[in-house]
């Protein structure tokens, strides 16, 4: 294990199951005998709100909050909130995110527009995005409401864990009845990501 | 066994393992969830106080029955609950007495960002500050020990980061038994001026003690490394200075009050540049640079807001770039909180937008009648505030069209007392209860109101009808805030008399009862008015020349059913009878 910490951002809006995400991931960490810092702030917005939770990983953690252009991969579950944090990713990481668009109150009200070129500007600043449709996959496994797990099977793909670990937390953290849709959940995102990189080096 | 837990759940879990018998508190962010999560241990009575001022008398009642106790709440909450603490360090205590009191710096949830370090500092009681979880539940059982060794309640203070980050927590250690036997002594605890006197020179004698004992406290102390550089930080902030400075020597400071001063003048002399890295004010600064010492702080280090890694090494390095990069995007759609769709509190600001009232506002979800599009809120300044506000600029303008707008837990809280005002002193102020039947703002806690307790068994409900024309109210009404035309019938009643009144609405929070209803849809007769739009409901947006509901979130309240004057809500049936869509 080198000494290296590396950065995890779960981005999106309130309501998403953002909190449970970064639970599994956190707990997937530990049970791999990293030191663990996670960050969260919730508070005002019941509903509704930016949403950022951030994991930290390594050999030993001080700080639990990133710094801007130190995050190593982002997830998020909507695009105008990955737009909104992807300064803190390093030049090269990874961002997950889902095919998904939420208007905040300024533009339901008409008082500001939805970027319509958010994969362009991150893109632009040197960022490898993944765009998936965890929703549509989500309904796949039985509930659209796990496309968090989907996101978490995506980037589990990305990171050098086995599979049982991610189960076990999975089995660990979400409600008893939400386990198997969970499971199945993530095997989708998972198998998704693994088929793409087999795609992309069959392309080479 | 090391598990991953908030530091929240990190001091719920200390307090159980260091024997705690009684905890009391009122929820307020970032601190609500140590007892949501203590009221998991049966061993252990906690309960939700009506306001943290009672929270802290129960706990020193407590105390003195023998029982280790614990109190939580945030930042502001000490302001209310700071009458009994001043006195309480005099008294001192029986079984162990800590509050856990949760700061909040950069406002996430808070009205402000006082430092409650000066708390420790004027109420001249001991302050522990942890750095992360495993520090927080530590410090519980440490805190629980010096009240108890010196006699004196301990201030467990930590901030946002501490409360709401999670890290390692080691969870194997076996609850302790402790409890003590009340002994009478009304010269200990009957604080007449003649028994207080006494106290009060026993107190000096009682910080003595603790100074000394911070010098030993193995929560303080130094972490060597170069010395062209040392730091002094507490709480997150020494984690941000491990983060960013890890050659660097560092003197951690986990008890605030009182410093140890040998430790901390004998770390100055051997460094060549000392920095102290504090949030918010520079209290631990200020202290050394009394005692003479050559230190830094707040010339380098802002003081405003939560410190992160970024700005203590744009502070320390004078560093342009790193500030410059936190600029962020500025072109890119806030996501602001808002009220819920089918948030019972909507119509209400919609009639008092549309009425132009002068509208004293309170703590509480409702605050966001302040944002737009509703903007229908004059002030907001700390819990119960708004039945005074109103009451004093009702009588400095002769104006009769003012209403103090206040939740049912706030008014709970401390709403009673100024509503005694109100009638005692003849004020004609309308005043508007929303009773959600929740605090909903701080994650849905029940309150006196609900009659159910933290620990789930129902009991006694509060009237709150009943209570107010108790006060003297001979107006009260209890009105349906989803009926729009008696929402504005009654405030237009209420506000015309020259005596108090008191509209309750009461309708359930949409979260609470996890309410469900069929949604509702525009159809073709929508003029394109756009007086829907002026609800800001989440379920409603503006496409092209129309509105158009989102039926995953409408729950069908029908407040903007009853807004649209061209009868172009519907719900889906009405619409499959009618124009035929």
């Amino acid at each position: 294990m080198s000494n290296e910490v590396r950065n995890v951002l779960i981005v999106g809006v309130g309501g998403q199951g953002i909190i449970l995400a970064a639970d599994v991931l956190s707990n997937v960490l530990v049970s791999a005998e990293y030191d663990v810092k996670m960050a969260e702030i919730h508070g005002m917005s019941q509903r509704g709100g930016s949403v950022n939770t951030m994991v930290r990983f390594g050999n030993k953690v001080y700080s639990p909050v990133v710094e801007k252009g130190q995050a190593d991969y982002m997830l998020a579950f909507e695009k105008l909130e990955a737009l909104r944090w992807s300064d803190y990713l390093k030049p090269g990481a990874t961002i997950i995110m889902n095919d998904e668009t939420l208007s905040p109150l300024p533009v339901l009200l008409g008082k500001a527009e939805y970027p319509g070129d958010i994969e362009e500007q991150i893109i632009a600043k040197g960022i490898n995005l993944i765009t998936v449709n965890a929703t549509a996959m989500a309904e796949e496994s039985g509930s659209p409401r796990a496309a968090n797990i989907v996101l978490l099977g995506c980037l589990a793909s990305l990171m050098p864990l086995g599979k049982d670990v991610w189960h076990a937390a999975i089995e660990r953290r979400v409600p008893p009845r939400t386990v198997e849709i969970n499971k199945s959940a993530f095997e989708i995102g998972f198998a998704y990501i693994s088929e793409r990189a087999t795609a992309d080096e069959a392309l080479i | 066994m090391k598990v991953l837990l908030s530091g929240n759940e990190a001091i719920a879990y200390g307090a159980y393992a260091a024997g705690v018998k009684i905890a009391s508190g009122y929820p307020g962010t970032p601190s609500t969830e140590i007892l949501e999560t203590l009221a998991k241990y049966d061993e252990i009575d906690s309960s939700w106080a009506p306001n943290e001022k009672v929270a802290l008398e129960v706990g020193i009642g407590a105390s003195l029955g023998g029982a280790r106790t614990i109190v939580t709440m945030k930042h502001v909450g000490l302001n209310v609950a700071a009458d009994p603490l001043f006195t309480l360090a005099y008294t001192g205590v029986n079984g162990g007495l800590v509050i856990v009191n949760a700061d909040d710096p950069s406002m996430h949830s808070s009205q402000n960002e006082q430092d409650n370090r000066h708390y420790a500092k004027s109420a001249k009681v001991p302050m522990l500050e942890p750095s992360d979880s495993q520090e927080a539940a530590w410090l519980v059982d440490e805190g629980l020990k010096i009240s108890e060794r010196f006699d004196i309640p301990v201030i467990l203070r930590t901030t946002t980061r501490i409360n709401h980050s999670k890290s390692l927590v080691d969870v194997d250690i076996e609850r302790a038994e402790s409890s003590r036997e009340y002994e009478k002594d009304v010269q200990k605890y009957v604080m007449i001026p003649a028994h207080a006197r006494q106290r009060r020179s026993n107190l000096e004698q009682r910080l003595e003690a603790l100074a000394e004992f911070s010098e030993e406290f193995p929560g303080n102390r130094v972490e060597w490394g170069s010395r062209s550089i040392g730091f002094i930080a507490d709480g997150v902030s020494y984690q941000y200075v491990k983060e960013v400075f890890p050659e660097a020597s560092v003197l951690k400071i986990t008890m605030v009050h009182p410093l140890p001063k040998r430790m901390i003048s004998d770390f100055v002399e051997q460094i060549e540049k000392v920095i102290v890295v504090e949030e918010l004010d520079p209290f631990i600064e200020d202290q050394l640079k009394a005692w003479g010492l050559p230190v830094v702080g707040k010339r380098l280090i802002q003081g405003i807001g939560e410190l992160n890694p970024e700005t203590i090494r744009a502070g320390v390095m004078g560093d342009a770039d790193a500030s410059a990069s936190l600029a962020a995007a500025d072109d890119i759609p806030g996501r602001p909180p808002m009220m819920c769709a089918g948030c019972p509190h909507r119509g209400v600001f919609y009639i008092l937008k549309k009425m132009k009232l002068m509208v004293a506002g309170d703590i509480g979800c409702y605050t966001l009648g302040v944002t737009p599009p509703l903007e229908a809120m004059d002030t907001c300044f700390c819990m119960g505030a708004s039945i005074g506000n109103a009451m004093g600029f009702q009588k400095a303008t002769g104006r009769k069209d003012v209403v103090a707008v206040i939740g049912d837990s706030t008014f709970m809280h401390s709403g009673i007392t100024p509503l005694i005002d109100v009638v005692y002193n003849k004020g004609i102020a309308t005043v508007i209860i929303l009773d959600n039947r929740t605090t909903a703002m701080t994650g849905r806690q029940d309150h006196p109101g609900t009659g159910k307790t933290l620990k789930g068994d129902a009991g006694v409900e509060v009237d709150i009808e009943k209570l107010v024309r108790a006060l003297g109210v001979a107006s009260v009404q209890v009105v349906d805030p989803y009926d729009l035309k008696a929402s504005r019938a009654a405030i237009t009643e209420e506000i015309a008399k020259d005596e108090p009144s008191v509209i309750i609405f009461r309708r359930a929070c949409v979260l609470a009862e996890k309410v469900t209803g069929e949604p509702l849809m525009v159809i073709d007769e929508c003029d394109s008015c756009k007086a829907c739009m002026q609800l800001g409901c989440p379920a409603l947006s503006w496409e092209a020349d129309r509105a158009r509901i989102e039926p995953s979130q409408c729950i069908g309240c029908d407040v903007c059913g009853q807004v649209c004057k061209a009868g172009a809500i519907v719900k889906h049936e009405q619409a499959d009878q009618g124009a035929g869509i």
